[in-house]
């Protein structure tokens, strides 16, 4: 295990800045492009770094939440008066409790009850909650809570919730939000599906008809957890006629919005602080615990802090399952005619984000690829199981383990290499992958040539198999962002935005691109980050959007900042002079340069003021066509199979970050190695598992295993910049790419090593050594 | 805690970061509480509270031990010593250093249970391979960095002669 770091390669650099303007050829200011160290790192190594959990309040009460023991069933009475009167307690709460609070919330889909309004969804489902002086008293409390339940038939695999006669979770669909990006209609062909999303185009019958070879297959993706390692947690105190809520989400101003509806307050009263986040990968997208935890302290008329266990946390939100059913038509060339798919999520009891994730895996399962007839459906369902949302690469690792699988069964059926099958049928740059969007922002034909050659592609050791697989995502969700900028009258700079850390470096990144904006140093650059009482909007942190998106809206505030302080510097230090020329830092008049800070002294005539930058973005001008940008997956892996006891030994792996520009190439590195080590998780050991009753077996670190140091393979990441990307200098995003192509790509590394072929992660040892024993006897 | 409450209080006396404590406190709360609640050292994390991902971990006279399933008491007479106890006077230790250098963490939440972990390594065994860090790491999780900087985080840090 060793990673080399910051490599770019060198054979990129001539074609670094290849088409473009001029000002994209330039190198970009610094520290703009260099690998400085984080900005969060002292705080993070001596332990000064706080999470919500870190936070008090003078009279914090502390949360704790019974949860149903059943999958699916009527809550007929809960009686509370034992715990109610239990010495230390503050309050209980229940639906019931809260006749004044609008209990139902989703952005996508308003499906979900903050507590369960009479009836319960799954195995977990929070029931009543107790706020209490100590969280030992609210535990006990917990025990004297009597609720009879009805047991009603329940569900828990997706297929079966698609049945005529399959149990009905939601008897009334929930209100559909206008929720952008998100636009198909809730057609409820069985009550059961939450939503349904379809890609289509060209005459797929006749693709079909005339094909050479037709590969088809099943391919399943298991139910994942995130595990952010900091459970969620939020604290909720109403004071001064609004609500404030500290919490660790990856959307402050989503959560607000919620909070807002939930409890009849404008925008303006509720704020949402979020400290430092332990770990987001997309499980903390959206609206949590914090409308439960909000309810709670309005009841108890105290500040509540509700810290959910891990156990808890895997029953608030997992990834979507998936079951990919699709057959590829090639012709004898190799070229792709058509994909026909059925996708099918097992979403879990409420909508969340999966709508999303359905329509991103019907967008996503094309691949990077030039396909005349495509038609894919993909749906997600409602099961009697935890509710899944986002998580990290959002519907790409489903789409892409079928996908990339199919590209080398048919490379193998067409007597093709599978890296020259590929280049037969990846979109050119500036092609557009479907109609209406934008063109394709990469060259991944050199992608696959550099990991090709990292790899040794076409010289696996005996024994061994390789394989390389690319990914293409729609990535960067809506263009909707703001950003301030701030340059005080010493000229430094506070940079406020609502994009949150949650670990991948944006508070770094976000201020390199402040400081060489500001042409300024770094060391003078501050970060003020998601605290919608004190920075303004943004949509959300997720896909991949940060350093692109909010790296446009610092860049459009900083102009304007920079904009500003010309025409303060020729009103009022040149007002009959010479022009004013902008400098790096500053102004030039005449041969005397005058800095941002000297500037802001001299309009305001004393050592004081500052000015205000603003940056706004949306769908308009460089960001007016959808998706923003494509995140590219590129990854190469090399493995062993062990023909006695199924154990798969990924040995190595590749990591192409196709990022256009790496505005911290270090942290660019980091997130693919983390991401692909992510992937690898999943595509070996990680699936969340139901009994028959729709309990969950394996809810808890013991049982649902990570990857540990000694599972980390001989890592090789690169970077390939083309400045090709929307973003600052050509950037695009990353931090998905290189965990969606991982489970495609050990799949057919092990059917090079091996000869079986594997279409159910995670490739569990039983699994493998299940399909060499088949293999054996055929 | 409520007065209602009949829980006999016990006597814990011990070094927190070479400083002498002596607190009344239940006997059922962990050693995490007493360092986050009591002391407010907020720098020690709590993840799975199971002792199986290591975010918890703190020195006890010099052994890792996972803080949120050690009873306090345990810690009776003995000296811990937590993430905010690394650090001299503002001076990092060169662990600290190389993990900010190597970029050894994200989102921080395993950070504090990893450098104690790597610190106690750190002071028995002065060379180190690849697989030394590893094996001596592996009850610490991280979800975010793929682990690869972490290890050479520690191996600088070897080099550096922490």
């Amino acid at each position: 295990m060793n990673a080399s770091r910051h490599r770019r390669d060198e054979t990129l650099e001539t074609l670094r800045g290849r088409d473009g303007d001029a000002a994209r050829r330039s190198p970009p200011p610094a520290p703009i492009g260099l690998p400085v160290a984080r900005a969060d790192g002292r705080a993070k190594v001596t332990g000064e770094a706080r999470y919500v959990a870190d936070l008090t309040l003078p009279g914090l009460c502390h949360a704790r939440l019974l949860r149903s023991p059943y999958a699916h069933a009527r809550v007929v009475s809960i009686d509370t008066t034992a715990a109610a009167a239990h010495p230390g307690v503050v309050a209980v709460v229940t639906a019931a409790d809260l006749p004044d609070v609008h209990l139902v919330y989703g952005h996508a889909v308003a499906d979900h009850p903050l507590i369960a309004d009479g009836k319960v969804r799954y195995a977990g489902e929070p029931v009543a909650g107790v706020v209490a002086e100590d969280l030992a008293t609210a535990t006990e409390a917990l025990a004297l809570i009597e609720v009879t339940y009805e047991p009603l038939p329940h569900v828990v695999d997706a297929a079966a919730a698609l049945a005529p006669e399959a149990p009905v979770l939601h008897a009334k669909a929930g209100e559909q939000r206008p929720h952008r990006g998100f636009e198909e209609d809730i057609a409820r062909a069985h009550p059961n599906v939450c939503s349904r999303s379809v890609q289509a185009w060209g005459d797929i019958e006749e693709a079909f008809g005339r094909a050479a070879v037709v590969v088809e297959g099943t391919y399943r993706y298991p139910m994942a957890y995130a595990y952010a390692m900091e459970p969620y947690t939020a604290m909720a105190s109403f004071e001064a006629g609004g609500l404030t809520v500290w919490t660790s989400a990856q959307h402050p101003y989503m959560v607000r919005d919620d909070l807002a509806r939930c409890f009849g307050l404008p925008l303006s009263a509720v704020r949402v602080v979020v400290p430092y986040v332990g770990g987001g990968y997309g499980s903390k997208s959206y609206t949590k615990i914090e409308p439960l935890t909000a309810a709670l302290a309005l009841r108890a008329r105290r500040p509540v802090r509700l810290a959910l266990s891990v156990e808890e946390a895997i029953l608030t939100t997992r990834g979507d399952a998936a079951t990919v059913s699709v057959r590829t038509a090639f012709d004898a060339e190799g070229r792709i005619l058509g994909r026909d798919a059925r996708i099918v999520l097992n979403s879990g009891a409420y909508a969340e984000n999966s709508p999303l994730v359905a329509r991103k895996a019907a967008n996503r399962l094309g691949g990077p690829y030039r396909i005349p007839a495509l038609r894919v459906e993909s749906l997600a369902v409602y099961t009697n199981t935890a509710p899944a949302s986002s998580f990290r690469g959002f519907g790409a690792p489903q789409a892409t383990f079928a996908g990339e699988s199919q590209m080398d069964e048919a490379a193998a059926r067409l007597g093709l290499d599978a890296l020259e099958l590929r280049r037969r049928n990846l979109l050119s740059p500036g092609e557009p992958p479907w109609a209406k969007a934008r063109g394709f922002d990469a060259d991944l034909a050199a992608d696959l040539d550099l990991a090709a050659r990292e790899l040794g592609w076409g010289a696996a050791a005996p024994g061994h198999g390789q394989a390389i697989c690319v990914s293409m995502s729609d990535a960067g969700s809506e263009p909707i962002t703001t950003a301030i900028v701030r340059v005080h009258h010493d000229g430094s700079v506070t940079l406020m935005c609502g994009s949150t850390e949650i670990g991948q470096g944006s508070a770094t990144v976000l201020a390199q691109i402040a400081a060489g904006e500001m042409g300024v140093d770094l060391a003078r650059v501050h970060f003020l980050n998601s605290d919608t009482a004190a920075v303004s909007y943004d949509r959300s942190t997720g896909a991949s959007r940060t350093t692109t998106l909010m790296g446009l809206a610092i860049q459009a505030a900083a102009r304007d900042a920079r904009a500003q302080l010309c025409g303060w510097a020729q009103e009022t230090l040149a007002p009959d002079g010479p022009a004013v020329v902008e400098e790096r830092g500053g102004v030039r008049i005449g041969d005397r340069v005058h800095d941002w800070g000297a500037v802001v002294r001299a309009w305001f005539g004393t050592a004081s003021g500052e000015v205000v930058g603003r940056g706004y973005l949306r769908r308009s001008g460089a960001t007016a066509e959808m998706p923003p940008f494509y995140e590219l997956g590129c990854v190469g892996i090399d493995v062993s199979v062990d023909e006695e006891t199924g154990v798969i030994r990924v040995d190595r792996m590749v990591t192409i970050g196709d990022v256009g520009c790496a505005i911290n190439p270090r942290l660019a590195e980091a997130q693919d190695v983390g991401a692909a080590i992510m992937g690898l998780g999943m595509a070996m050991r990680e699936e969340l598992l139901y009994d028959e009753a729709g309990n969950l077996l394996n809810g808890n670190l013991f049982d649902y295993r990570v990857p540990r140091f000694s599972d980390v393979p001989e890592m090789r990441p690169l970077l390939a910049e083309r400045r090709d990307g929307v973003g600052p200098y050509g950037a695009k995003g990353g931090g998905e790419g290189a965990l969606n192509p991982v489970a495609a790509a050990i799949a057919n590394a092990v059917e090079r090593a091996a000869g079986i072929r594997l279409r159910e992660a995670p490739f569990t040892p039983e699994r493998v050594w299940r399909a060499l024993r088949e293999r054996d006897s055929r | 805690m409520p007065e209602s409450r009949t829980i006999q209080l016990v006597d814990l006396a011990c070094t927190v970061n070479g400083r002498n404590v002596a607190l009344r406190i239940e006997p059922r709360e962990t050693l995490a509480d007493v360092l986050r609640e009591r002391l407010g050292l907020t720098g020690t994390k709590v993840s799975c509270d199971a002792q199986v991902c290591g975010a918890c971990t703190v020195l006890l006279d010099g052994q890792p031990v996972s803080s949120c399933t050690l009873l306090a008491v345990e810690a009776s007479g003995r000296a811990v010593r937590t993430v905010e106890g690394l650090a001299r006077d503002g001076s990092l230790t060169p662990l600290q250093e190389a993990f900010i250098e190597h970029a050894a963490f994200q989102c921080g939440f395993c950070t504090s249970g990893m450098l104690m972990a790597a610190t106690a390594l750190l002071e028995e065994q002065r060379h180190l391979s690849r697989e030394d860090v590893v094996h001596a790491l592996e009850g610490n999780v991280c979800r975010c960095t793929g682990y690869v900087p972490i290890v050479d985080a520690v191996l600088a840090a070897a080099e550096a002669g922490q």
